[in-house]
């Protein structure tokens, strides 16, 4: 097993406009795009939603074979929607009858219609994760919550955690390796047995992992004490990051464009 | 000179369970002048990291008192001061490294300390220059050598812009060319930038290159010279678990078969010179 290979928050770097646009630009027209996608009636919505995308993904540069790719992990539970939409969606236009299952027109729509939400809903925020990088993405995060500091939620915190969370998973996979690698030598056996016995056999992993997890939260949290870490307050930040016009003209596009399928899908198109 | 860090009868005990408190430092009386290279040597459990973990007010003395440029650790209104003043690199690069990218990291300090932007940038490419990582300032830093990464630690570090530096042992994780490059920076940072250096090490050709030599044995200073006078005390050092260096040793064993060659010959040129004379 290649644990080295697992990349999480896969980032595509690149230089095309979509990755140049501030990360509060992308969060904000994201959730304009999945509202949208929730606005969607018929044909006509999903389509201008389907040629956003596709124009999104073309300007981005990220090869549409690791969108694709992306999607792997998810196709059961579009295929399990797909089918309970297609069996369950009562209807005038009865298509098929067997046995207990009833397939109406309506169905086919709802099942195909759910399907497409789906795929267009991950592709959507994968490209926003290919564009972004991490850190980036953090930094928007944190600035786009900061009012909630008003009403006491921990927003720097929260954004300090993940930063680390995600700084700290390369070490916990090298780590995790190296200790699977010493169980194996001392003979354990990973990958043969029952369901039931290859989870037991994870035991001797996690144990030393998390034990060293903590002993390494105990050192970083000292390394960072002495590097005058002492909360968000009175913090500035190295990168400053700015809105500049095309962030102006995404933010308005997307705004139009979810007014738009929202009245459209209002008359049912 | 001034001194920098002041130690005055320092004690320390860690409260353990049950109220058993075995004492790590035993009075410990110390000044270290601005601008020196200091190392100190000890065997493990010596207590020369929990030293090292007083001179930022990381761990409060249980007894005695530490001074950082005159301000007693104490003092808890001044602690961001002292921090600023004496930085600190600890053995495990991974476990001090904050962020993703190498200038995120070394940023991560001056942020802290509520530096104006266009102000950090500055700091932090003059402290990836300094440490010579500046070429790699966009790359994440899991993906670099040990020795890179406790470089880029030390640039963290140097972005402070602390007057001392405390290192507890950056070598210990090191192969040797890391452990060279890591060196060659430490001593960099003092010569160049009259920075003071306290170097927490167990490797004697480390030690042998500082200004001075504190030797440290259960929580007790027991010796404390330049490194050429306290490395003759050959056997003083044995009783406290420590070898010399192998210059050392061999002139030692020399003069122990009655031949007269100077002990204090530390570096291997020296050696070499003493050992030609003798044989001239």
């Amino acid at each position: 097993m290649a644990l080295k290979d697992i990349t999480l928050g896969q980032y595509f770097p690149g230089n095309s406009v979509v990755h140049r646009l501030d990360p509060r630009t992308k969060l904000i027209a994201v959730m304009l795009y999945i509202v949208a996608l929730f606005l969607c009636e018929f044909f006509l919505t999903y389509a201008i939603l389907f040629l956003t995308l596709c124009a999104c993904i073309k300007l981005s540069g990220v090869p549409v074979k690791s969108i694709v790719r992306g999607m792997k992990p998810v196709v059961f539970i579009v295929v399990f929607t797909a089918l309970l939409n297609l069996f369950y969606t009562p209807g005038e236009h009865v298509l098929v009858k067997l046995w207990i299952f009833t397939i109406t027109l309506e169905g086919v729509f709802s099942a195909f219609f759910m399907v497409v939400r789906i795929l267009m809903l991950i592709s959507g925020t994968f490209l926003l994760t290919y564009t972004t990088s991490p850190i980036l993405l953090t930094d928007g995060l944190e600035s786009l919550m900061g009012p909630l500091k008003k009403v006491k939620v921990p927003v720097h915190e929260l954004a300090m955690m993940m930063s680390i969370a995600l700084r700290m998973i390369p070490t916990l996979i090298e780590e995790t390796d190296k200790i699977m690698s010493a169980q194996k030598a001392r003979g354990a056996d990973f990958e043969s047995g029952s369901l039931l016995q290859r989870a037991k056999a994870l035991i001797p992993i996690l144990v030393p992992l998390f034990i060293s997890a903590f002993r390494r939260a105990d050192e970083l949290a000292v390394a960072m004490e002495c590097r005058c870490y002492h909360g968000g307050e009175g913090r500035t930040r190295m990168r400053q990051l700015r809105y500049q016009a095309n962030d102006r003209r995404t933010i308005a596009a997307f705004l139009a464009l979810t007014v738009l399928v929202g009245v459209l899908g209002h008359f049912g198109l | 000179m001034q001194n920098i860090i002041q130690t005055q009868d320092l004690r320390f005990a860690y409260t353990g369970p049950e109220g058993v408190s075995p004492v790590v430092l035993d009075g410990v009386t110390l000044s270290i002048a601005e601008g020196s290279f200091v190392a100190v040597l000890g065997h493990n459990g010596s207590g020369k990291s929990t030293l090292a973990k007083h001179m930022n007010a990381i761990l409060l003395p249980s007894g005695g008192t530490v001074y950082v440029d005159g301000v007693d650790t104490r003092d808890e209104e001044k602690l961001l001061d002292i921090r600023r003043t004496v930085g600190m690199v600890f053995q495990n690069p991974d476990n001090q490294i904050v962020a993703n990218v190498v200038e995120e990291d070394v940023a991560f300090a001056p942020e802290n300390l509520g530096v104006p932007p266009a102000e950090i940038r500055q700091r932090v490419d003059d402290a990836l220059k300094a440490v010579g990582m500046y070429k790699f300032r966009e790359h994440a830093p899991h993906l670099l050598s040990g020795g890179q990464k406790q470089r880029v630690a030390i640039a963290g570090v140097i972005a402070m812009r602390p007057r001392c530096v405390v290192l507890d042992e950056p070598t210990a994780m090191l192969d040797p060319i890391g452990r060279a490059d890591v060196m060659r920076t430490i001593k960099a940072l003092n010569r160049e930038r009259g920075v003071t250096v306290v170097l927490i090490t167990h490797h004697m050709d480390e030690a042998a290159q500082a200004d001075r030599l504190i030797v440290m044995s259960k929580g007790k200073i027991v010796a404390d010279g330049a490194p050429k006078q306290v490395f003759q005390d050959v056997e003083g050092l044995a009783t406290v678990g420590l070898t010399v260096p192998q210059t050392t040793q061999l002139l030692w064993q020399l003069r122990q078969e009655g031949l007269d060659v100077p002990l204090d010959a530390l570096s291997d040129e020296e050696c070499a010179q003493a050992l030609a004379a003798l044989l001239a």
